[in-house]
């Protein structure tokens, strides 16, 4: 038998009751050789930075190992790697960072290699269920020209998911509607 | 930061619960991101269409999360959380985590938050004048045992007022987040209990459209799992998806 799954509700403008961890926006331990800062603004329809939301990412090491239930790809060699960071805001200034490592590339399923990559899910009031993306990497060119996902993108929209090298680590905004609203995917 | 050099790492052998994908959900089971009856969807949902994503190794796997936020004995009794109890009705709400196949997630965390008794969250946006609790948070979270089973200890949230429309509740509902096993998995939801007279007014409920999509968001009364002299015991059971039909049947 096959059951139909859940639905999912908005997060709401409350979730910062639960949600939201201390050291959440750690996805690798502070201190973590090669470590870099993610860091962005998320912005509305009116171009408006948005005060409440959560992010979190998952990804791979530099190795292509993942910190998941199953150890997929045997553990990383980087202590304390979780691979995984939420960013909750109630009222903030649209902003988000986190801490991270850049992961590597991966082979996928189809025998095509994915470039270096980070899942997103945004939650926030006045979305109903998350709305998904990726950050890839500007400064890898190569790997991206050949990223089978991006290839799927069209060349003005590609950008939007490109997070570019900045101060410490990499830097990328969120637009969820306008003239360079980000590449959402249907998973 | 320049262009990685590592070798990739090939797909890895699955493990016996990890599916090579996860089902895509039947339309109308989910609600839509634009969804004018409620008004904050109008400058949040994007505009373009969702691009289809693979599900690769990225998409498959998922945060352990036990050893991220570990889970404390009384994290699941939102009612010993103070030096005394909180008024309200005491409430159990209990059910499993399984996939659409009806296996049982293991080990999965659940989180959840909600308004007091009187409708009031702890919250600083919340400006509805209804008391405060000083003996309730609101907040709670639970692993699920080797059948998926998740318990937790609560009082009743009330219905409260928002801003969305003239006279617009919220029926009363407790926020549920749910990482599953694999990116794919995560869920955001609200459980709501049993004949409720705020669904038919509620657009958050009826963003959903299928009915019977929306009926499984409502708990279920269970006289069995009350607690006598001492709480009455909603169910609430939550589907996440589970394994696709063909292995790599989104193969590019
Ligand atoms: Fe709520």
């Amino acid at each position: 038998m096959i059951f139909p799954s859940t639905a999912g509700q908005t997060v709401g403008p409350y979730f910062a009751i639960g949600l939201p961890w201390s050291e959440g926006s750690h996805a690798v331990a502070p201190g973590t050789a090669g470590a870099i800062t993610l860091r962005g603004v998320i912005y509305d329809g009116a171009g408006k930075p948005i005060p409440d939301f959560l992010l979190e990412t998952w990804q791979a090491d530099p190795a292509g190992r993942f910190a998941d239930l199953h150890g997929h790809g045997g553990p990383s060699e980087i202590v304390g790697f979780r691979g995984f960071a939420r960013v909750g805001h109630e009222d903030g200034d649209g902003s988000f960072e986190l801490l991270t490592v850049k992961p590597g590339p991966l082979a996928t399923a189809s025998g095509t290699i994915a470039a270096p990559h980070i899942d997103v899910s945004l939650f926030a009031r006045g979305l109903l269920h998350r709305c998904v993306t990726r950050f890839y990497f500007a400064d890898e060119e190569a790997a991206n020209a050949v990223d089978p996902v991006l290839a799927t993108v069209s060349p003005e929209r590609r950008e939007t998911l490109l997070a570019k090298p900045a101060e410490g680590g990499y830097e990328i905004d969120i637009h969820l509607q306008g003239p360079e609203e980000t590449v959402f995917f249907a998973l | 930061m320049t262009d990685s050099g590592a070798t990739p790492r090939q797909i890895y052998d699955p493990v016996s619960e990890t599916p090579s994908s996860y089902v895509r959900e039947a339309p109308g089971i989910q609600p839509p991101l634009d969804f004018p009856e409620y008004k904050s969807t109008a400058l949040r949902h994007p505009k373009q269409p969702l691009i289809y994503l693979p599900q690769n190794i990225t998409e498959l796997t998922g945060p352990a999360l036990g050893s991220l936020a570990p889970v404390g004995d009384l994290d699941n009794d939102l009612t010993r959380q103070h030096g005394g109890a909180p008024i309200g009705e005491r409430t159990v709400v209990f059910g499993r985590v399984l996939d659409t196949e009806g296996k049982p997630l293991r080990n999965t965390m659940v989180e959840i938050w909600q308004a007091n008794a009187s409708g009031r969250y702890r919250h600083r946006w919340d400006r509805f004048p209804a008391p405060l609790d000083p003996n309730f948070s609101g907040a709670g979270r639970a692993i699920t045992d080797d059948e998926g089973r998740y318990r937790f200890v609560t009082i009743k949230p009330g219905p409260y007022p928002w801003g969305n429309h003239y006279n617009a509740w919220r029926p009363a509902h407790i926020h549920f987040s749910l990482l599953g096993r694999a990116f794919t998995q995560r869920l955001v939801t609200q459980m709501y209990f049993p004949g409720d007279p705020l669904f038919r007014y509620d657009p958050i409920f009826n963003s959903i459209p299928d009915a019977a999509a929306r009926k499984r968001l409502v708990s279920r009364f269970s006289i069995q799992d009350t607690e006598p002299d001492w709480a009455l015991a909603y169910e609430f059971d939550i589907y996440l998806r589970g394994p696709g039909a063909t292995p790599f049947e989104e193969a590019l």
